[in-house]
């Protein structure tokens, strides 16, 4: 009786959105007279963190500190129109539409205060603090409070902007499956390290190494949330998770979190996780999404791992202790 | 643990790991999700649902729920204005199959029969298992390979029980000749593969309340994945133009694709506009872990014609997604799967045939990476055995094969952006795995 | 069975209601309180997204039937929340990104105060112990044992 060790590995690929009969989603970004901005959208945060992409592509390209941004979203009276949350589409469709309006709205913004500063709006630039300057020199500038103020009462001016990004529509050809289903790919790949209890057929799951290429991390830590949450699912799909254990029949189904059964903290795999930066030519600052692959490649990983640890090839998900017994014994009887 | 590593390009917001907008209120617990809602007077919607795999319905007794102390409303089929429905109209894929309310017979244990509205939760639930159902039993189906024999009992209105994509039994794609590849490979590697159905488990259960407004028009908070689409199949299903409808949400207790179904607003909202009260119908665990749709069950054989150097000429597919009693978003997750067949890899030869089968199960639908998840399983152990069949280096098989700027995909899309070698090539250095040096030097920008 | 007369104290001021028999303390709390920070995951003590002090100890409200309490002293996340700014394992929830779709967060930081109130030092496992009984769906928990983590001294 041991516990044997092993190494597993995967690679996949994934796509960013999908064509459905198109794909779009809107934004709408304006200025209050408070100098900030407000992002009205429909979209869904699901905790993947969209209002806070949302905002942080809309400060990088209205050049102004992301403290000034609101994000006001899913409202349908009041947010333009989205798709929704899924088929990892959100990152890439709201960025796109939220990078488009912020465009439209910057430059309301730069004429407002060229109008104001009495320059040529081509001269100005923002400093990333809420300033509005022109460029070489550190006298003539304007705060984008006084001028939200200024184009509110002043000038009678707005400064706003509207966003789209739709990808179009591309229905699969019946006889080839000819399509264009998605805007990009990323890509991942996983190496699992696990144990073997050669007596109860327990795995336990020691180190993931988690590589994802991303386009462009647009937030660095909320990428490591999911590709470690993740990996996590990934885990809990590979040995654990079934709502029909004895599938296909469909008796003795759980119920709730006692009957379901996952990982809890007390197993976690030890993580090292890298990204990779290829920016996609369409993707927003680059990004590509990847909130639903990251539990991908570790289900993989962990059946290459367990074969190679006990010699047991799993091809029935999950890969229960009854089920790496049964496939030890298999091996004995063939011994 | 060590943090992933970046390469912020210039910018000042783009590429910083910045706190989320939404973690104050999240670590408060002042983060409003729907149910956090509580208006007054408002009306609890229990469902009772069928106790049976697949029925005929004989006879539904609604008289002894009518009679429960707090039951203000009891709803069946007839009270929905479109009981049919499908929820991918919206895009033109399929018919209405569903509805949202059983007629006259049921098809998966769970569907729901009658609707049960009254002033408290408790009796709600009371009234909802005073509910008296006469069943005459059919023979269930849970095999998805017994559903499509042409003497199954037929389970669709269509009369199969598979999807038909344009005349087709399955979304399919076909690149170059796979049987002339088979014939032309030095070794054929034949497996199959199986998942069980997996549920989404978010910790907030699917759920919304609907609250009738001043200017005749229904409220609807929460906690879809997609408003408007929300919305529009809402509207559709009551007959209501969709002006008449505002979805109120965007704050999520996870999702992973459990919540783009639209199985709790339609009822809710007949419920609000026979009572003109505020409406909520929300899931109790039970209902999270086996009503709502989970991750389908798949099938996968894998067959590959393989030359002695690893090169991969030829791979067919067949895939049979378990789409349960309803399509939902199978359908779609069919076509998705064979899209993302045979996998990152260039291989000039590839058969797939992608199957979204109905049994009497409850219905899949999406999960995080629906329609690629389990095949990602079946592929990549198919690259492991492979390897050891072989006697190769496990990445060195996937980096020959790996898929590369230019390449054209089964799908006749030529690859752009890819990075299979260089996510390998890194994972490698992680691990301490080494690579020869042609493999080390492969990259994806440059053209096999 | 009747109603009955509950007065408890919570986060600090003396509450007076009538429950219903087998009204939970977690109903309480949210639906006759408005103290909606607790949440319901399952309302069957399998998620522990309802965590809240009862006496200083960490229940699952849910499975609380409220009659039974009558007279105790319970706390909820909107009772550890200073006026202003954050605790500090408020904040190193936030510094650690802890939390995702953040519905698991307010039982998490609750089991995780009682934990710290009880043993201010404690070890990795038993932090794992503490939070044990809660669900997250998102996070892998490894960011939410190193937020609890990095405020034990
Ligand atoms: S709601 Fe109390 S433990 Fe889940
Ligand atoms: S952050 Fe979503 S459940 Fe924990």
């Amino acid at each position: 009786m041991a516990i044997l060790r092993g190494r597993g590995y995967a690679a996949v690929n994934y796509p960013t959105g999908m064509n459905l009969g198109g794909d779009p989603t809107q934004a709408l970004v304006h200025a209050t007279t408070t100098g900030n901005f407000v992002v009205s959208l429909s979209s869904v945060d699901l905790g993947q963190g969209l209002k806070t992409v949302a905002a942080q592509v809309a400060a990088e390209t209205l050049g102004l500190p992301y403290e000034n941004i609101i994000v006001d979203t899913a409202d349908t009276d009041t947010g333009p129109h989205c798709m929704g949350t899924f088929a990892s589409r959100g990152t890439h469709r709201v960025g796109n539409a939220v990078i488009m309006a912020a465009q439209e709205a910057r430059e309301a913004m730069l004429e407002a205060a060229a109008e104001e500063l009495e320059v040529d709006a081509a001269d100005l630039e923002t400093d990333g603090t809420g300033f509005i300057k022109l460029k070489g020199s550190e006298e003539k500038k304007i705060h984008v409070v006084d001028l939200a103020l200024a184009a509110h009462f002043k000038l009678g001016r707005t400064i706003a902007g509207r966003g789209i990004f739709l990808k179009e529509r591309s229905y699969p050809e019946p006889e080839t499956g000819k399509m264009d289903p998605d805007s990009a790919q990323a890509h991942a790949c996983t190496v699992a390290e696990v144990t073997v209890d050669d007596e109860t057929g327990v795995v336990e799951v020691l180190h993931m190494y988690n590589v994802y290429e991303v386009g462009r991390a647009i937030n660095p830590a909320m990428a490591r949330q999911q590709i470690e949450g993740g990996a996590w699912m990934g885990v809990s799909h590979a040995l654990y998770e079934t709502t029909e254990p004895y599938y296909p029949v469909r008796e003795h189904g759980p119920r709730d979190f006692e009957e379901y059964l996952m990982p809890g903290p007390a197993d976690n795999a030890q993580m090292t996780s890298e990204i990779i930066e290829f920016p996609a030519a369409n993707g927003p600052y680059g990004a590509k999404g990847i909130g639903e692959m990251t539990a991908n490649a570790p289900i993989p990983a962990i059946a290459n791992a367990i074969y190679d640890a006990c010699g047991v090839r799993l091809t029935e998900m999950p890969f229960t202790p009854e089920s790496i017994l049964r496939g030890l014994d298999e091996l004995r009887a063939r011994a | 643990m060590s943090a992933p590593t970046t390469e912020a390009g210039g910018f000042d917001v783009v590429g910083k790991p910045v706190q989320r907008l939404d973690a104050m209120g999240h670590v408060t617990g002042r983060t409003q999700y729907f149910e956090d809602y509580n208006p007054a007077g408002m009306l609890h919607l229990k469902m009772h649902r069928s106790e049976r795999h697949h029925a005929n319905l004989v006879e539904v007794d609604t008289s002894e729920a009518e009679k429960v102390k707090g039951v203000v409303k009891v709803l069946t089929y007839k009270d929905v204005p479109k009981n049919w429905y499908t929820i991918l109209t919206l895009i033109n894929v399929g018919y209405p199959e569903e509805v949202v309310l059983a007629e006259k017979k049921v098809l998966w244990m769970g569907e729901p029969i009658v609707a049960v509205v009254a002033t408290s939760e408790r009796a709600a639930l009371e009234g909802a298992a005073a509910v008296k159902v006469t069943y005459e039993d059919l023979e269930p189906i849970f095999d998805v390979e017994e559903a499509i024999k042409p003497d199954a009992f037929p389970l669709k209105p269509h009369g199969t029980n598979y999807f038909e994509y344009e005349g087709h039994h399955c979304r399919r794609v076909r690149l170059g000749d796979v049987e002339q590849g088979f014939a032309e490979a030095d070794h054929i590697f034949e497996f199959k593969y199986q998942s069980r159905p997996i549920e989404q488990a978010p910790t907030e259960t699917t759920g919304c309340i609907v609250e009738p407004q001043h200017n005749g028009r229904l409220k609807i908070y929460s906690d879809t994945q997609a408003c408007f689409f929300t919305l529009d199949n809402t509207a559709l299903i009551l007959d209501v133009p969709f002006g008449k409808l505002q979805v109120v949400g965007g704050t999520v207790g996870g999702g992973f694709g459990g919540k783009v179904d639209v199985t709790v607003e339609p009822i809710s909202c007949i419920a609000a506009m026979q009572t003109g009260k505020p409406v909520k119908y929300v899931y109790d665990r039970y209902e999270e872990m086996q009503i709502s749709s989970p991750r389908a069950a798949e099938r996968i054989y894998i067959k590959d014609g393989v030359m002695n150097d690893g090169r991969i000429i030829a791979r067919q597919c067949t895939l049979y997604a378990d789409a349960g009693a309803y399509s939902r978003h199978s359908p779609y997750a069919a076509t998705k799967a064979a899209a993302h067949m045979p996998g990152p890899y260039t291989i000039p030869n590839v058969h797939i045939d992608s199957w979204c089968v109905y049994t009497n199960r409850t219905p899949s639908s999406a999960m995080r990476g629906f329609g690629v998840t389990i095949g990602d399983f079946a592929l990549e152990t198919q690259m492991d055995r492979i390897a050891r069949e072989l006697d190769m280096d496990p990445l060195a098989l996937r980096l020959i094969n790996a898929y590369r700027d230019g390449d054209m995909k089964a799908h006749h899309k030529v690859a752009e952006g890819t990075a299979l070698i260089e996510v390998i090539q890194k994972a490698a250095d992680l691990v301490g795995h080494e690579l020869p040096g042609e493999l080390r030097a492969l990259s994806s920008r440059e053209g096999r | 069975m009747p109603s009955s007369v509950i007065e408890i104290t919570v986060n600090g001021s003396e509450e007076e209601f009538i429950a219903k028999p087998g009204t939970t303390l977690l109903s309480a709390l949210r639906d006759t309180l408005g103290l909606t920070a607790a949440k319901r995951g399952c309302g069957v003590g399998t998620c522990g997204t309802c965590t809240c002090h009862v006496d200083g100890e960490a229940v699952m409200s849910c499975l609380v039937p409220v009659e039974t309490i009558n007279g105790s002293d319970v706390k909820t996340l909107e009772g550890t929340t200073p006026p202003e700014g954050l605790s500090p394992l408020q904040q190193s929830f936030l510094d650690n990104f802890a939390t995702q779709c953040g519905f698991c967060t307010p039982g998490m930081i609750m089991a995780a105060e009682a934990l710290l109130a009880q043993n201010p030092s404690p070890t990795r496992e038993d932090v794992v112990t503490a939070i044990s009984g809660n669900v997250c769906r998102c996070t892998g928990y490894e960011s939410i044992i190193e937020a609890i983590l990095a405020v034990g001294k």
